[in-house]
């Protein structure tokens, strides 16, 4: 009962028409008769009279109604805004390509936006080719109706076309996720979906999270309750794995600039805070510093954004973790694999101490290799943070190879390195020396193949001959079978996502020029690099304010 | 012995009257769940309506046979510092029966530490609480010994005053008004422990000497004296401030009750006399020549002379006497464990943490007109006494100081606020609030703003209404509040504007706009003050009409010619005068100098025109973010929610969650440990929990409509359900 209070809003406020007589916990301790049943649960919107009033008759508490006098300015929108919180609304709109890619391409692939700003987003990216032959591109004048396609281009900020497309608008209540959604039916190619993607992203879309549409179908009222089981299996899966600070390490891409922008827009406002919030004790603020600081930052974000080829990055397709005891020729196969001296190789176990990367193509998808430090009980310190690189390496990677020396065999050590990188993901076994092992080795780990399931194929190699790298190259593509690959891997994701943080952050810090240049106070910056912060979190919703005040306390002296 | 059974039969048949109709058994527990009523719809809250109920206390004495009616009240507030006043106040305000308690009678709203009010964020608070028709803006305007606008051109949001006060006029001016107000009784007494219900509700306290006193709600403000324990080097004494006695006894009594407590440090520097101190070379502070004000109540705009405080430095001797002399301060020392708050660190924190600054500030700032007290602010130490004066010696103009009163450390109990909701009243103890340094916070203003509003959400538990709850974005007294109860904070908590994630919506010049009405709808604000208010506001909203709509001509008049000269911008035909008002550099000073100002104005509503119309953008930006966060922050979170059984949750957010219990989505969202993947979790365990409930309760009135013979009926109702 309390919850179905504070869903259907409107029984309660009839409820508190027909005196209220309510108890802790919000229960209704009265017969409740007939009519108010009835009414329980219509939630129509049809009677003007049962308009429901959800913030204001189940909760104990004030909204911000806003200040009277900013009301003026916002008009209407407040007062929807504030009541009703106890429906499920998302805040923001997202937006994904929903049909896979990875594969070869279809014919038609599809970009699904979803959420309040869904029509808003799509009017800022679609020209509707009716439109433009009638009025000469009036471009905020598509208005949308839902479920009739249309025609026309999708655009980027520059009025250039990128693709053209079928938008099919889906207006809420009557779409997949009972929010307006707006599909984009671009060319399959993925260049073409990519684009068409990232103006979406840059028109004020943010990317969906796996299983975020169905998500908010199901908050919204769709799908049934053992569906939303399987959302809950996918966000808890997503963010163990998003959690794992360990990933930060390696993970390629913008992560770098990233990370050292985000420290930048932290320090900034660490500078300013401070001298907000305890002015008198502060040395006053090194005011051209701190714009040069804004410049050359949104400099970096910018140039990164536009030199460095994005479409080559995003699809700078799967990473591949070699991983075994030490000495088992694991760098010898990075070398002979991708054909260069990329890794330093000698008779030393151990000699490897760090993640080496080197770039192969195969067949046309381009993988990196994690070249990782031997696998072992140590006490060098070196080696162990290289270790601990190594069982970090595996866990990023897409695939992970197992490299065994078959001149030694399956041994002790190998089962408990297997125990420690063991996952789900797609694992080969490669039998490394084979030029100089015994046949009888070659049967024995073979055995051990098939004991140990979680290989999916096991390949004999020789690095010093070059032998057997077709077969693993092979046996890659066929453990992906291409299809299988949905959105490209992790490491496709992973630049994804940061390329849509230093949109942001690119938008934010332009802003920032802006009021800098309208001399506006400096109160106002700290709400664009708060911004830029935000959008640059490793994980969303961290909070910049605690961080932000605890290096103000690391670094100044204050305090009276 | 505690729970006394005439005062457990009394208690109830209060409620009883209160509430003649209806089942008694339900009325106990209308509690902080029940709705609260946003102005529009506002059924019962008409002010008129507060004084309905309020005959209850006399009554009620006079049926009873146990207790006199000296000893039962609607609220008790125990303890007299800056949030016991401000909750008796607006307690007693509301019509309700208060007993204030205090240690000590003379000591009432003192100011134990630095003798000022406000400053960055703390002045929101007081601006805030003013709004809402509590008393220490008023008070602070009265007793002003000097007064500074801070962060002038940094933004209208970091904008803040800060007065230096008059410590003892502090106290006298507040004893005045808690003397003078109706409703209001005030009495000496050390409470030891609190009388609890059948129901785990609060029924009263029981004092020292051997006195109880019955109460429904019950205001706990100790400050630093539960347990409180003063330490000057390695001699330490129980003491909630020098000179006044500890509370003792009560901390255990809690605890037995099942609160959680920890121990807090604060510290407070020497007192030096005024005339023994060589002024002539050091730098002086003046106050503003252009006095503002706390209070929106232009009653209390009476200017005064100011005094001046002055600036000195620490010196090469100073560290070397710190540095030489660590072993014997109680942090480095190591025998006191409780931690002190950051953004107040010892001299000796300081030197040890910054060891590269060669010198720090120290500010000399007069504890009164009429005392030759001299505050040293930034110089709290926990050395011992006989190292303080030469400390003290070593900086410049007090060579040949003599001290007054050593600077001393104080160790306190305090309760974690995750202990309380939102209301501030405790969830274990119906009825039982806890406001002030109690909860972990330092500072007079925060002490206030928890203050008024225990004080109002005990008034109207007692009277059987429902709590009040600022939201986080409403005010700094909901941020405030907000963060006590959610975060796990473990250092004294002090109100800073970086700790609000919309400070620019919640500046000094629209406090009242934004908390006035409700402090009207309450029956704080009385019709005067409400006329005052409805006529600003009235008046700043014409002006903006008017900037609106005059507009200027470029040939005529040299305004246009200043404005671009100024703004370096140009200025179009016939602006108008907000659009130069919109301008860089370009402030209300410039039109009125140019005769387009309006004089009928007061400064404060020209600066409201001003902030309105400059920044607009930005404001409205805010709301707008504001406003699409609120739909899911807002949403509440059921009292019984079981997080152990939630098995989407991490373990770290199914015990934070259950240990917080926060009352919606967001305030979820802000319990540390608890990650965005737990809120989406939650959000799915909701909507299948309210599906499931929703089931059963079709399945339910199908039955029911079945039974019903009309068979037209149920196929109506059917038609809803499916829809």
């Amino acid at each position: 009962m309390v919850n179905l209070l504070s869903f259907r809003s409107v029984g309660v406020h009839l409820l508190r028409h027909a005196t209220p007589i309510i108890t802790r916990g919000g229960r209704i301790s009265r017969p409740i008769s007939k009519n108010l049943c009835f009414v329980l649960f219509s939630s129509s919107p049809k009677t003007s009279l049962l308009k429901p009033r959800a913030a204001s008759s189940e909760d104990n508490s004030l909204v911000f109604k806003g200040d009277e006098r900013v009301v003026g300015l916002l008009g209407k929108v407040v007062d929807d805004a504030f009541d009703n919180v106890d429906r499920f609304q998302s805040s923001s709109t997202i937006v994904a390509i929903v049909t896979p890619i990875g594969g070869p391409p279809g014919a038609v692939g599809i970009v699904r936006l979803s959420g309040p700003k869904a029509v808003e987003v799509a009017r800022r990216v679609f020209r509707s080719a009716k439109k433009r032959k009638k009025k000469d591109s009036d471009s905020d004048s598509w208005r949308p109706k839902s479920h009739f396609v249309e025609y026309g281009v999708v655009v980027d900020s520059n009025g250039n076309v990128v693709d053209e497309v079928l938008a099919v608008p889906m207006l809420a209540p009557r779409s997949y996720t009972r929010e307006d959604v707006v599909e984009l039916q671009c060319h399959g190619s993925q260049v073409c979906l990519r684009r068409v993607l990232r103006t979406c992203v840059e028109a004020g879309a943010r990317l969906a999270e796996p299983g975020e549409f169905t998500l908010r179908a199901f908050l919204n009222g769709r799908l049934d309750l053992s569906q939303a089981e399987n959302v809950e299996k996918l966000i808890s899966a997503k963010s163990s794995a998003a959690a794992d600070a360990a990933l930060e390490g390696i993970q390629g891409g913008f992560s770098s600039l990233v990370k050292s922008v985000r420290a930048q827009c932290i320090e900034l406002l660490t500078e300013i805070e401070a001298r907000l919030d305890f002015e008198d004790e502060m040395t006053p603020l090194d005011i051209e510093s701190v714009i040069n600081k804004i410049n050359s930052m949104s400099e970096d974000v910018e140039s990164a954004l536009d030199t460095a080829n994005y479409d080559k990055l995003l699809r700078s397709g799967l990473q591949i973790a070699i991983v075994g005891r030490p000495n088992v020729g694991k760098s010898s196969l990075l070398n002979a694999w991708s054909k260069s001296e990329r890794a330093i190789v000698t008779e030393v176990a151990g000699t490897t101490r760090d993640v080496v990367e080197a770039n192969v193509t195969v067949r046309g998808v381009p993988i990196t290799l994690l070249d990782t430090a031997g696998i072992r009980e140590t006490n060098d310190i070196v080696e162990k943070i290289g270790v601990e690189r190594s069982e970090t390496a595996a866990k990023v990677a897409d695939v992970i190879i197992m490299a065994v020396s078959a001149v030694e065999g399956w041994t002790e050590e190998d089962t408990e390195l297997l125990r420690k990188i063991q996952s789900d993901k797609p694992m080969i076994l490669v039998m490394n020396k084979i030029d100089c092992a015994p046949p009888s080795s070659c049967d024995q780990l073979e055995d051990q193949r098939k004991k140990e399931e979680v290989f999916h194929k096991s390949v004999f190699t020789s690095a010093v001959t070059g032998q057997g790298l077709e077969e693993l190259e092979d046996a890659i593509l066929e453990i992906l079978g291409l299809d299988r690959v949905p959105t490209g891997g992790h490491q496709w994701t992973v630049n994804q996502r940061q390329c849509e943080q230093l949109v942001r952050t690119k938008e934010a810090l332009a802003r920032l020029r802006e009021a800098i240049e309208d001399e506006i106070p400096i109160d106002f910056w700290t709400i664009e690099l708060r911004e830029a912060a935000l959008a640059l979190a490793q994980i969303s919703g961290q909070d910049v304010s605690e961080e932000v005040l605890s290096s103000i306390f690391a670094k100044f002296c204050i305090g009276k | 012995m505690r729970a006394v059974a005439a005062a457990t039969a009394t208690v109830s048949l209060r409620h009883f009257r209160s509430f003649p109709t209806i089942v008694p058994s339900l009325l106990f527990s209308s509690s902080s769940s029940l709705p609260f009523h946003s102005p529009r719809l506002c059924v019962f809250l008409r002010p008129r309506q507060l004084f309905l109920n309020r005959p209850l206390a006399a009554s009620f004495s006079s049926s009873s046979s146990g207790a006199t009616s000296d000893s039962t009240y609607d609220v008790i507030v125990v303890g007299a510092g800056h949030a016991g006043c401000e909750a008796a106040l607006a307690s007693a305000r509301l019509g309700a029966s208060t007993l204030l308690l205090t240690l000590n009678l003379d000591r009432i709203a003192w100011q134990p530490c630095n003798p000022a009010v406000g400053g960055p964020a703390k002045s929101q608070l007081v601006h805030e609480v003013d709004a809402l028709g509590g008393d220490i803006g008023k008070v602070a305007d009265r007793c002003y010994l000097q007064k500074r606008i801070l962060n002038v051109s940094r933004g209208p949001a970091v904008r803040s005053l800060r007065a230096q006060t008059d410590k003892r006029e502090y106290a006298m001016e507040m004893k005045k008004i808690v003397d003078s107000t109706e409703n209001l009784c005030i009495r000496e007494a050390m409470v030891t422990d609190i009388i609890v219900g059948k129901n785990d509700n609060v029924e009263g306290v029981a004092t020292f000497f051997g006195m109880n006193f019955y109460a429904p709600s019950v205001i706990l403000t100790t400050g630093t004296f539960m347990s409180g324990k003063i330490w000057v080097g390695k001699k330490s004494m129980p003491a909630g401030r020098a000179g006044e006695s500890a509370s003792q006894g009560l901390t255990e009594n809690l605890q037995k009750l099942g609160f959680e407590t920890d121990r807090l440090k604060t510290g407070t520097p020497a007192r030096v006399d005024r005339r023994t101190i060589d002024f002539s070379n050091l730098e002086a502070q003046h106050g503003d020549e252009e006095v503002s004000w706390f209070s929106f109540d232009p009653d209390f705009h009476i200017e005064r002379e100011q005094m001046c405080c002055y600036l000195t430095r620490t010196t090469k001797i100073t560290h070397q006497l710190i540095r030489d002399n660590l072993h014997e301060t109680p942090t480095y020392g190591g025998w006191v464990e409780a931690k002190g708050p950051r953004y107040c660190p010892s001299i000796e924190d300081k030197i040890v943490r910054f060891k590269d600054k060669e010198s720090h500030q120290i500010f000399l700032e007069p504890e009164g007109r009429d005392v030759p007290e001299i505050y040293v602010q930034g110089f709290s130490t926990g050395l011992p006494e006989n190292l303080q004066l030469p400390l003290l010696r070593s900086l410049p103009g007090l060579e040949n100081c003599s001290m007054l009163r050593p600077a001393y450390a104080v160790e306190y109990d305090y309760l974690p606020a995750h202990q309380c909701s939102r209301s501030l009243m405790t969830k274990k103890i119906e009825g039982l609030f806890f406001s002030g340094q109690i909860n972990g916070t330092t500072g007079y203003e925060e002490a206030a703003a928890q203050g008024i509003i225990s004080g109002i959400n005990a008034a109207r538990h007692a009277d059987g209404k429902k709590h009040v709850v600022l939201e986080r974005e409403s005010s700094y007294i909901g941020t405030l509040i907000d963060d006590l109860v959610t975060k796990d904070l473990r250092e004294p908590y002090r109100m800073l504007t970086s700790r609000s994630e919309h400070r620019l919506l919640l500046r000094f010049d629209n406090a009242d706009s934004r908390l006035t009405p409700l402090g009207r709808e309450l029956g704080l604000i009385d019709d005067r003050r409400w006329k005052l208010y409805q006529e600003k506001q009235a008046r700043i909203s014409e002006e903006k009409k008017r900037l609106k709509t005059v507009k200027i001509s470029v040939a005529v008049g040299d305004l246009a010619a200043e404005v671009s000269s100024v703004s370096s911008q140009p200025v179009k035909e016939s602006a108008t005068l907000e659009s130069l008002l919109k301008k860089p550099h370009i402030h209300y000073k410039l039109l009125e100098k140019h005769g387009f100002g309006n004089e009928t104005l007061s400064r404060m509503e020209k600066d409201c025109v001003e902030i309105d119309i400059k920044y607009e953008g930005f404001i409205v930006r805010q709301q707008n973010q504001l406003q699409q966060m609120v739909h899911q922050q807002h949403r509440r979170l059921p009292d019984d929610l079981d997080y152990y059984s939630m098995t989407t949750l991490s373990h770290e957010g199914r015990e934070k969650l259950s240990k917080v219990r926060p009352e919606t989505i967001g305030q979820a969202s802000r319990v540390g440990g608890v990650s965005p993947a737990d809120i989406t979790a939650l959000l799915i365990t909701l909507e299948s929990n309210r599906r499931r409930t929703q089931d059963v309760k079709r399945g339910k009135i199908l039955e029911h409509a079945l039974a019903e013979s009309n068979p037209q009926w149920v196929e109506d109702r059917e038609h809803v359900v499916n829809e």
